[in-house]
């Protein structure tokens, strides 16, 4: 077994910067990731660092437009540290080497995106993630901070009292990927979980293979809430085949989206008279999927984006990058053709239920990042918000778990904050766990073993998480089988197409019945590779079980939410409710038998509060 | 094609009842026997719709299973859809032929550098390389083999992955971290000019794909040399201006080492396969003279 203070699980962005946090605090540190560092997700965020730095601007005003970019389901308390804290998280990145675009005086650049009411995104090119992340790794290695990489974490070793808000996290359990041990984690301080995305829920992402909801899978089954995971983000032009994000940057500049007749549909339809192409990106999402529904799409499933009539000069000049990746992962030259463009899911703003320290309300179990709900994103986020959401919790995650004393959280966490239950959901079928499975920890996955937890030493707890991860891979393997590909493939064509842009609640329920069969056929699942060297078929099994979960509480929270909120769309239910739904939604595991309930939104802030408003551009 | 290894006998339990048991195994063999064959099938369909279907064959290894303990090479039918890549193909013949197939992959948009890949006799990227990029020059056509072996020059640690451990060690080599002389206050930015960023700009797009040191003839001959990714990362901290002289000293004394930038013989493969087009033998000649200069500064 390994030990050390704290144990920060993911190396992205938000694993980064939580370990570097806790090194400064004086913990004895390490990153556990199924990936080498750099080769994270942040590295492929495009846009920016959103931060008042300058004169003119002031942070209360970024707070003021992150918090209506929410839909007002933002708390203030967590929308106020990011904003308050990003300007000198920033500057600490610009002192770590950074390599940011520049003014002529050598200052930091910074640029106009959608939704701020000051040019306040700083950049680096179009690589913002690429060099943040580069930049933070290494000064991680200048620490010496101790790295894991192609660990995978599968488990984390919390103990068992009947309320997840007596429980306590000891460490975690992952799978040695280069040889197939599976060795235990304790952490005497605690566990930060910053395992980014859970894009992979879904057919079509923006995100990487590797984004499979492990930590909000595994936080979940501990029994901490999920918040707020009907909101997902999709962006509206991805490239068909692959899902790799084709840049706001080119409508910006003039491009334009056509339907397979030629029209320029966002005015010719009337989606958007004024901003055309330049509405928000749930706007032009769902109008692109209303012309393939109408049968007006190319090949009944994309659009076109045209920018020939920029001309090679300024396409070369400014949007250079853009015709690498057509050219490269769609095989289109976008000089010569237009680019088939369709949406995608690219970014969650639910997650793991935290407060402004990042904790849970398992006592040291912490998470940072996209795998975490804060919430500082509400029901949408806005660009270059993400990127500042890494470092600022990231640290705020790695500092409390070393130790330092951040003052009382405003944010409550647990079941107890619960104001109101869901009795009356409407599913179709029960949600959760398949009832009593005869101890099969490998269709099980995470479950706790009810042996008295609480009486155990950490140490013991550690190691019986060992144990019954053991157990759970050599079933993997020992048995006959599906592959878990199948059901993977099942479930990611099932959100695409019920929980999706569009959400009718039929869908919704059809999707809830379709994710209840991959459950049953996840029962009979088995890895065919026997190896114990690099084995990811073992690695990709276990995520699949993850994203059965995490698939889950997004369609439940969906189909509970019947306003229009944000990303959030239903057919049925096309106005935002504020008298009814300025609230959060949570689901619970409770052991297998999933609750879902209603907590407080925070519009109080300590510097004013935030009242409701129609949210227009 | 088969690479179906023999089945594994599952450890008995001797508590378990012995007929209840059998039962049970053939019932997951013939659920396992039903799942394949719906895999097989989907691929079947697939091929048969597909108007161009090529062949992928791809080198297999792996020292755990006596029936890949040799090396080998497999060959998948892969159905062509526009716009496929290396990468997708790879991860067409895992999904429907073989679940042990093993290779890295993330991003899938060529920033993780997670697969570099070896691609009919070339470094590649296999996320950015196009299926037809790989057929005859003239006429963008799909060609009829494609062959993916892993990096040559690294170790093989299964099928596609090799050892990256060589590779980072190299990187951590030279101090790859920005160490400033000296720091403003910290509300106060660092000034760089427009100039200077975009003189190291190429240098900080690397992605440690490793498919330039797995290019270098010197590297394969010189396990110490520290190659080519390894050196443009000390010329991304040596040219940022911000960093100060004092520092620059350091930096240039690590490069010009008996293993450094003098090794190079300016054969260029490295530039030609780094799939960022990052000028990395232009960096290597610019810290040779960065370093004669210092030198004789010092003389």
């Amino acid at each position: 077994m390994y030990e050390h203070d704290v144990i920060v699980v993911g190396a992205g962005g938000a694993g980064l910067r939580a370990a570097i946090a806790a090194h400064e605090e004086g913990a004895d540190v390490a990153l556990v990731s199924k990936l080498h560092p750099v080769r994270s997700h942040t590295g492929a965020a495009e846009g920016g660092i959103n931060a008042a730095l300058r004169d003119g601007d002031d942070w209360t005003d970024h707070a003021y437009d992150t918090m209506k970019g929410s839909d007002y389901l933002g708390d203030a308390p967590a929308i106020e540290t990011l904003c308050e804290t990003s300007p000198e998280e920033v500057i600490q990145l610009e002192h770590w080497g950074m390599p940011f675009s520049r003014e002529d005086d050598g200052r930091v650049s910074q640029r106009p995106f959608g939704g701020l009411s000051f040019p306040r995104t700083t950049y680096a090119g179009a690589e913002t993630g690429h060099h943040l992340l580069h930049t933070m790794y290494e000064q991680v290695v200048k620490r010496g901070i101790k790295v894991y990489d192609e660990f995978y974490v599968m488990d984390l070793a919390v103990t068992d009292e009947a309320d997840p808000e007596n429980r306590e996290c000891h460490g975690c359990v992952a799978y040695d990927i280069k040889n197939g041990e599976i060795v235990g984690f304790r952490a005497n301080n605690g566990v930060v979980l910053a395992t980014g995305g859970d894009g992979q829920a879904f057919d079509h992402t923006t995100n990487a293979v590797a984004n499979t909801g492990d930590g909000p899978a595994m936080a979940y089954r501990a029994g901490v809430p999920v918040e707020d995971m009907e909101f997902v983000q999709f962006h509206p032009t991805t490239l068909p085949s692959t899902g790799v994000l084709i840049s706001e940057g080119v409508r910006g500049e003039g491009g334009i989206l056509y339907n397979a007749e030629g029209e320029r549909f966002m005015f010719e339809y009337g989606y958007a008279n004024n901003a055309g192409e330049l509405a928000s990106r749930d706007v032009v999402s769902r109008a692109e999927l209303t012309e393939v529904n109408e049968g007006r799409g190319v090949e009944d499933e994309y659009v076109y984006l045209d920018m020939r009539h920029l001309g090679e000069e300024r396409v070369l000049d400014r949007l250079e990058n853009i015709l690498h990746l057509a050219e490269d992962f769609e095989g289109v030259d976008g000089l010569v053709e237009p680019m088939p463009v369709k949406p995608g899911q690219h970014y969650h703003m639910g997650g793991i239920e935290v407060n402004e320290h990042g904790e849970t309300c398992v006592s040291g179990l912490y998470a940072a990042g996209e795998c975490a709900c804060v919430s500082v994103h509400g029901s949408n986020r806005l660009g270059g918000n993400a990127l500042p959401e890494l470092i600022v919790f990231g640290a705020q995650a790695g500092y409390h778990a070393a130790g330092r004393d951040l003052g009382e959280a405003l944010v409550e966490t647990g079941p107890s904050a619960a104001i109101e239950h869901e009795d009356d959901l409407g599913a179709p079928v029960e949600p959760g766990a398949l009832g009593p499975t005869d101890d099969d920890v490998a269709a099980d996955g995470g479950e706790r073993a009810a042996d008295g937890g609480q009486l155990a030493t950490p140490a013991e707890t550690v190691e019986r998480t060992v144990e019954q991860q053991r157990q759970r891979v050599e079933r993997l393997k020992g048995r006959d089988g599906r592959n878990h590909a199948e059901i993977r493939d099942k479930l990611q064509k099932a959100m695409t197409r019920w929980v999706n842009v569009f959400r009718e609640e039929e869908g919704l329920k059809k999707a809830l019945e379709i994710i209840r069969e991959c459950r049953e056929e996840y029962q009979h699942v088995a890895v065919s590779d026997p190896s114990d060297t690099y084995n990811t078929d073992v690695i990709h099994t276990i995520e699949t079980r993850n994203l059965i979960d995490v698939a889950e509480t997004i369609t439940l929270g969906a189909l509970a939410r019947d306003e229009f909120r944000g990303a959030h769309w239903r057919a049925e239910h096309q106005e935002r409710k504020d008298d009814e739904w300025l609230k959060h939604t949570m689901v619970q595991w409770s052991d297998g038998s999933p609750e879902l309930y209603y907590t407080d939104v925070i519009l109080e802030g300590a510097e004013k509060a935030y009242e409701p408003k129609v949210r227009s551009y | 094609m088969s690479t179906q290894v023999t089945e594994q006998e599952q450890t008995e339990d001797p508590a378990e009842d012995q007929s209840e048991h059998q039962q049970r195994r053939l019932a997951e063999k013939a659920e396992r026997r039903e799942a394949r064959d719906r895999m097989r099938e989907r691929a079947e369909t697939d091929l048969e719709k597909a108007d161009t279907v090529f062949d992928l064959k791809v080198f297999r290894y792996d020292p755990d299973i006596p029936e890949k303990e040799k090396p080998r090479f497999d060959t998948f039918p892969v159905p062509f859809t526009k716009g496929m890549t290396v990468l997708d193909a790879l991860m067409y013949a895992r999904d429907h032929y073989d679940s042990s197939l093993t290779f890295r992959h993330s991003c899938r948009q060529a920033v993780c550098g997670s697969d570099a890949l070896f691609v009919n006799g070339t470094q590649h990227l296999g996320c950015k390389t196009q299926i037809v990029d790989l057929g005859d020059e003239d006429d963008a056509r799909v060609p009829g083999t494609v062959r993916v072996e892993p990096l040559p020059h690294q170790e093989v640690v299964k099928d596609l992955v090799v050892d990256m451990e060589h590779f980072y060690d190299q990187m951590n080599a030279v101090e790859p971290f920005f160490d400033p002389d000296d720091l403003p206050a910290p509300d106060e930015e660092q000034r760089q000019a427009r100039e200077n960023r975009e003189k190291i700009k190429m240098s900080t797009r690397c992605i440690w794909c490793g498919a330039c040191m797995s290019s270098c003839n010197i590297a394969a001959g010189d396990n110490e040399y520290l190659g080519p990714a390894a050196i443009n990362k000390a010329y991304r901290f040596a040219m940022d201006e911000r960093e100060g002289e004092g520092k620059k000293q350091e930096r240039l004394e690590i490069i010009e080492q008996e293993h450094g930038v003098w090794r190079c013989q300016t054969q260029f493969s490295c530039t030609e396969v780094c799939p960022k087009d990052i000028p990395l033998t232009e960096h290597i000649q610019e810290l040779k003279r960065e370093a004669v200069k210092n030198n004789l500064k010092f003389w």
